[in-house]
């Protein structure tokens, strides 16, 4: 499926990699599981490597594994779930992860901007999507009343507001 | 109509260009997201959400618009243009509501966007009335005004408001969440049965903390709060509410509808809740949340008290009539020669909570008159001016019946929550504003409500518990019984201080019998009290006991 990133599609160079296959050369997405039981083996590896956590993985979870991970894929099951959105921001505000984190499963345009403000960087759209509603949903509201990741300052809005009066 | 004809001096939150920008901007993303439902880009189950968050609800016979009343706080040319609205686009009427907001229940979904513009105009919205997201946050009608408060909590409130809109991590929680806040140790707001509980309080040397209480909450599962800390400092505020979202959006229940409120987290997990919240809350990076006081001082400038004049304490007019209304509806006020007064919108016989466009309208003009322009929403159902005149109190109460306002009943047994039941609501499995209305009938008597004294009826039409009766003194709970509305009646509950889910008391009554019911209460409680106790206070001393003997006794 294709990826939109920063509001373009772009092609997906990673493979996401059953939990019995053999690893390939290049960038590999594998699960949670394998990640612990083949942590050693991994260790080694030179190409890049990414896991697919659960909605219900606690980031402190695969926070051992991180410096070693490339990319972090979090997965909406239904566009009412709403667990990856503290997934990401876990990840990056308490265990400072600069890679990719992407965003799967039943995702609408309506979540774009709320998963970037919460570090998401990449989300995996269904084949023939257009990218300008997508932009559209999340340049909708250029308004943010709190901080989020990624932002110029802490509690932006009431900050600026202070800076307006 | 915009804000340069607000009243001068109502204190409500002034919106600024930014907040006047956001809100065109989400009125313009909600009116794309119905294009594109209807263009069949969004699928039903994909949209529902998107409705709900802008406060667009299904009932049972038409779309419901629930508008936001921040914290409960209107001034008269917000309330005027929702009188509007309701007389354009409403059959005439609004309904106010337990969480300080009015519903609009006759809207035809091809005129929301109008009405949505028509709120714009005064600052008002439609955002996060419904839906898994934080809702609109409630505190003290008295705010302001009150003798007893401590900390002013609408400036909290605001800073709550504007930090729970679009946040982008808590739009999609496991379900609903809501906060109240008080800053009086005399809790007016039921802050044990919230999602999240604030007492807003002073430390020994003056400085501003909360106390926060989290996993209250009604419906099927009634549970009193844990209280989390004693003690957050107001810088962490914010910081502090996070953590505590944070650890209910990661591991609040999603699968059981029923079970993911985070009342039921709280309750499995403990103390392990609050040791979790902790942790999230040392190792957050709390520069980033920290509410400055610089934030606080500019949005307190909001609420600053409006220009008093210097008067004195003064003696109620002598009218018999005018003493009874006063009596149950004025209350004491921090400025000498001011009052507070509620606006029952319980009349007899009546629909609770409802007023007509032409009510919304003598309001507003009474609250331009007579308290600055300010009006309060209070969360059971009735209308506050908060600072009056003692001096203009007669004057005001001749302008208040003159517009079928001023029932003398505030506190009184005909003083009844109820949701709106199976007349409006498609959950309800029974009806419940019939019955608010028989019971006020049976006790139209003002002298007898009077000396029947404070007693708190609430009324739901399902287990869902809108009408909050599980913290009423006389609980009514409507439930189908094959087929056949009954009704379940619990004593004994309490939404302040001295929080406490009722009893249920025995076997349901049925539609008919129900009034008869509670009229046996009554007598019971008259036949057992002594001077100066409430209906409650009798409940306590006594038991349930001659409570169920009375109800109960073959006959």
């Amino acid at each position: 499926m294709p990826l939109l990133e920063d509001g373009r599609l772009r092609p997906d160079d990673w493979t996401s990699i059953e939990d019995d296959a053999p690893l390939p050369d290049g960038p590999a997405i594998i699960s949670l599981d394998r990640l612990r039981a083949e942590a050693a083996a991994l260790a080694g590896r030179n190409a890049p490597l990414g896991v697919a956590v659960a909605p219900e993985t606690q980031p402190e979870e695969i926070a051992p594994f991180l410096d070693r991970l490339a990319l972090v894929a979090v997965r909406m099951p239904k566009p009412k779930d709403g667990r990856a959105f503290t997934q990401a921001r876990s990840l990056r505000e308490h265990h400072g992860f600069t890679g990719e984190i992407r965003a799967t499963g039943h995702i609408i345009p309506d979540h774009y901007a709320m998963l970037l403000r919460c570090g998401v960087t990449t989300v995996e759209v269904p084949e023939g999507t257009d990218p300008a509603t997508w932009t559209r949903s999340r340049d909708a509201i250029r308004v943010g009343y709190q901080a989020a990741q990624g932002a110029d300052r802490p509690l932006s809005l009431l900050r600026r507001k202070l800076e307006l009066a | 109509m915009n804000a340069l004809t607000y009243p001068p001096h109502a204190r409500t939150y002034r919106y600024d260009e930014i907040d006047r920008e956001f809100l065109q901007e989400r009125i313009a993303e909600f009116r794309g997201q119905i294009e594109r439902r209807l263009a069949g880009e969004l699928t039903e189950d994909e949209f529902k959400p998107l409705r709900l968050m802008n406060g667009l609800y299904l009932q049972l016979h038409a779309y419901m618009l629930r508008v936001a009343i921040p914290y409960g706080l209107l001034n008269s040319a917000q309330l005027r243009q929702l009188g509007r609205i309701a007389r354009r686009w409403d059959r005439g009427f609004g309904h106010f509501t337990t969480r300080q907001n009015i519903q609009f229940n006759w809207t035809k979904l091809e005129d929301v966007p109008a009405m949505l513009e028509a709120l714009a105009e005064v600052d008002m919205h439609a955002i996060q009335t419904s839906g898994n997201c934080i809702r609109n946050t409630t505190t003290d009608e008295y705010a302001g005004a009150t003798p007893d408060e401590v900390v002013d909590p609408r400036v909290y409130a605001e800073i709550l408001r504007q930090w729970s809109t679009l946040h982008p991590e808590f739009t999609w929680l496991p379900r609903k969440f809501k906060i109240a806040i008080t800053g009086s140790p005399n809790d007016r707001v039921a802050a044990q049965v919230h999602d999240v509980g604030v007492l807003a309080k002073r430390n020994e040397r003056g400085e501003v903390g909360f106390e926060i209480h989290a996993g209250g909450g009604l419906g099927r599962t009634p549970i009193i709060a844990r209280k989390l800390r004693d003690w957050v400092p107001e810088a962490e505020f914010l910081a502090y509410m996070e953590a505590v979202l944070r650890v209910y959006n990661a591991l609040g229940q999603r699968e059981n509808i029923y079970k993911a409120r985070i009342k039921i987290l709280v309750r499995d997990l403990g103390d392990e809740f609050t040791q979790m919240v902790e942790r999230e809350y040392e190792r957050m990076p709390r520069d980033r949340y920290r509410l400055d006081p610089e934030i606080v001082a500019a949005i307190g400038a909001h609420f600053a008290p409006p220009p008093f004049a210097s008067l004195e304490d003064q003696a109620l007019h002598a009218d018999p009539e005018f003493r009874q209304w006063a009596s149950a509806s004025v209350r004491a006020h921090r400025q000498p020669g001011y009052a507070s007064v509620t606006i029952s919108l319980k009349p007899i016989g009546g629909i609770p909570g409802d007023a007509s466009a032409d009510q919304m309208e003598a309001v507003a003009d009474l609250a331009e008159r007579h308290s600055f322009g300010e009006i309060r929403v209070t969360h059971v159902q009735n209308l506050v001016l908060p600072h009056v005149r003692q001096e203009d109190l007669y004057a005001l109460w001749g302008g208040l019946r003159a517009a079928g306002l001023a029932t003398p009943n505030i506190g009184l047994i005909s003083d009844i929550i109820a949701c709106p039941g199976m007349d409006y609501c498609a959950l309800a499995t029974a009806r419940s504003i019939p019955i608010a209305q028989r019971i006020s009938e049976r006790f139209a008597s003002l002298d007898r409500q009077h000396d029947i004294g404070e007693c708190f009826i609430n009324i739901s039409g399902c287990i869902n518990a809108c009408g909050h009766h599980h913290v009423a003194h006389i609980g009514i709970l409507g439930v189908d019984k094959r087929g056949e509305e009954v009704y379940q009646v619990t004593l004994g509950g309490s939404a302040t201080n001295d929080a406490a889910i009722g009893e249920l008391i025995g076997p349901a009554f049925s539609y008919d019998t129900i009034v008869d019911a509670v009229e046996t209460l009554i007598t019971t409680y008259i036949a057992h009290r002594v001077p100066g106790e409430r209906f409650i206070d009798t409940y306590r001393r006594v038991g349930v006991t001659p409570f169920k003997d009375a109800l109960y006794a073959p006959a």
